[in-house]
């Protein structure tokens, strides 16, 4: 860790400076890194929306959105405010307590896992100790909302869409687990700053995904799976189950789950692509750089031109598995759900506990290239 | 009192607020899948008191296995049973309950003198701990707690045998099954009587569109 622009350090001594007592200040400063996070989180789901149409417009030989904005970026904007405009419609025989409170209990979790999501070595709003551990905490419970949601619904297709969703859900965490632990294991640490910075240094070599190819595979697989998106979206299944746990819901509380969908999706391709692709690491190691530039790496200049360089590899790599992701979407027909559950436990579990020993081996014999 | 001090103490309340009454809801509530969904809720409660405590990887932990994977299954299997039926009064119900009472009060007695006779002085020095809880968690589970780890984990491949076991008990017809569909894997304890030939007054599991 190297000195230089500390924001929250000099923010905090302005404010003291202005008169406001110590407590005051750190209390102003707390909600800011969450907000611009959530703003950021919000602002993804617009461009990852815009990106979907888009792509899937390409895709199928199409324009896609043109008249809202240049290009159509602003129809994920137009898109939203007609959810927002739409009338809010609880069934007669539904049960309105747990109607409204299903939707909530599947964004929060989502939002909340941003908290150890880095874009720089200093640009998060928590490093906790426990890290990724949380993402997969967290994820678990998303599923209740899912199910709350089917059963308050009063309809058939309601229930099994939860249903499936939450074995769905049960199923594809363990492997999950399994990928996340391989590079725990590697890293000493489930601080996502600490995976990140096992994996710098030698630039684009450095990065996990030589490593453990198998796992990335495997992590894509059950991350979409979590997400819900195209190959596994069995709880949504049209030509099954009409839009499953969805089919009640209009307007906004339609629009928490379709906001929950792609900040997953968002949150999922930003923690492979710090799980994998060396989070906020440049291809090139910086150090190098600036050593050829002949700056120091304490310069403020140099440091903001880091940072934002970081902010930028992070997003873009999360941006391209994103495309991934929406590529997938038009290319892979969807499972059956016992194809969905035989691959999940009889296929995913034991490659994720192979790779797992695997990892340990290597980790054993190549101690310098495997974290030993 | 700093602000971090306020904080806590008002979590601490708020918390225990919660747990209380989404516990007393569980077990007041006449529909079975509120007291379900209520169980989430004070597992939760309980995952943010652990927070309290800086035990965090404990309260991730709880959150993941409690909330993620015990609790969905309770509602999963709530939500999959599909069987109307009346409640009926049973002759001797005063029995149970007085067992019940019996039970609830020794435990709740036992745990009151254990808190009374420990002394927790020294205990919470109030600071968190210099390593991380996840590696004071793992040295001590390979080394003092060795033995309640091993047992806990044979306990659980013990219950799995007995899921497998139950869950490759095929239901069918018994003529049916001497005559054509004899299944290759039988097992040894599996039941002869038939179980579902009756005319749809049972409903096997699996069936929720009645």
């Amino acid at each position: 860790m190297n000195p230089g622009i500390d924001l929250q350090e000099s923010f905090i001594e302005t404010l003291i400076d202005l008169g406001l007592p110590v407590g005051a200040a750190k209390a102003i400063w707390m909600p800011l890194p969450m907000t611009v996070i959530i703003i950021g989180a919000t602002l993804g789901v617009l461009v990852s929306v815009w990106l979907e149409r888009k792509i899937s417009a390409a895709v199928q030989q199409r324009i896609g959105p043109e008249y809202a904005g240049p290009l159509g970026v602003l129809q994920a904007v137009a898109d939203g405010l007609k959810l927002v405009f739409k009338e809010d419609i609880v069934p007669a025989k539904a049960d309105p307590w747990l109607f409204t409170i299903g939707p909530v209990i599947v964004v929060l979790p989502a939002f909340l896992s941003y908290l150890i999501v880095p874009f720089g070595q200093n640009l998060l709003i928590s490093n906790v100790g426990i890290g990724i551990f949380l993402w997969i905490a967290l994820s678990s419970v998303a599923p209740i909302g899912l199910l709350m949601a089917g059963y308050a619904s009063n309809n058939k297709y309601s229930l099994l869409g939860g249903l499936r969703a939450a074995a769905q859900s049960i199923s594809y965490e363990i492997p999950l687990a399994l990928a996340v632990l391989a590079i725990v294991m590697m890293s000493n640490s489930l601080s996502t700053i600490d995976i990140v910075e096992q994996q710098s240094g030698y630039g684009i070599l450095g990065w996990n995904v030589w490593r453990q190819p198998i796992g990335l595979v495997l992590f894509w697989i059950c991350a979409l799976a979590e997400c819900e998106r195209l190959p596994f979206d069995l709880p949504e299944a049209e030509e099954e189950l009409v839009a499953g746990y969805q089919t009640e819901y209009s307007g906004m509380r339609f629009g928490l789950f379709y906001v929950a969908s792609y900040v997953n999706l968002v949150l999922s391709s930003v923690l492979a692509a710090v799980l994998y692709f060396g989070g906020w690491d440049f291809p090139i190691p910086l150090d190098l750089v600036s050593s050829w530039l002949g700056v120091s790496e304490t310069n403020p200049t140099f440091q903001v031109v880091t940072a934002s360089l970081g902010i930028t590899a992070t997003l873009l790599k999360a941006y391209f598995f994103v495309f991934v992701a929406i590529l997938l979407r038009w290319t892979l027909p969807r499972v059956r759900i016992d194809q969905l559950l035989d691959l999940g436990w009889k296929f995913l579990l034991p490659v994720g506990l192979v790779n797992l020993l695997l990892t340990a081996g290597l980790k054993l014999a190549f101690p310098f290239a495997f974290g030993g | 009192m700093n602000l971090a001090e306020g904080v806590q103490i008002v979590s601490f309340g708020l918390l225990s607020l919660m747990v209380l009454g989404a516990a007393l809801g569980v077990v007041l509530l006449q529909n079975i899948v509120y007291s379900a969904f209520l169980l989430g809720g004070v597992l939760i409660s309980i995952a943010g008191l652990y927070l309290l405590l800086n035990a965090d990887f404990v309260a991730a932990a709880q959150v993941l296995i409690y909330v993620g994977a015990v609790n969905i299954l309770i509602l999963f299997a709530v939500m999959l049973v599909n069987k109307q039926e009346d409640f009926a009064s049973l002759p001797r119900s005063w029995v149970r309950q007085g067992a019940t009472a019996l039970v609830c009060t020794g435990l709740f007695a036992l745990l009151s003198t254990m808190i009374l006779q420990t002394s927790w002085l020294g205990l919470n020095s109030g600071a968190a701990p210099e390593t991380s809880t996840t590696i004071l968690i793992g040295e001590h589970l390979f080394s003092d707690f060795l033995l309640p780890f091993e047992l806990a984990s044979v306990l659980l491949l013990m219950a799995l045998i007995g899921a497998v076991v139950l869950a490759r008990r095929e239901f069918l017809p018994e003529e049916i099954v001497s005559s054509e569909r004899q299944p290759v894997l039988t097992l040894p304890e599996r039941p002869r009587q038939p179980m579902v030939v009756s005319s749809g007054t049972s409903s096997t599991p699996g069936s929720t569109s009645e």
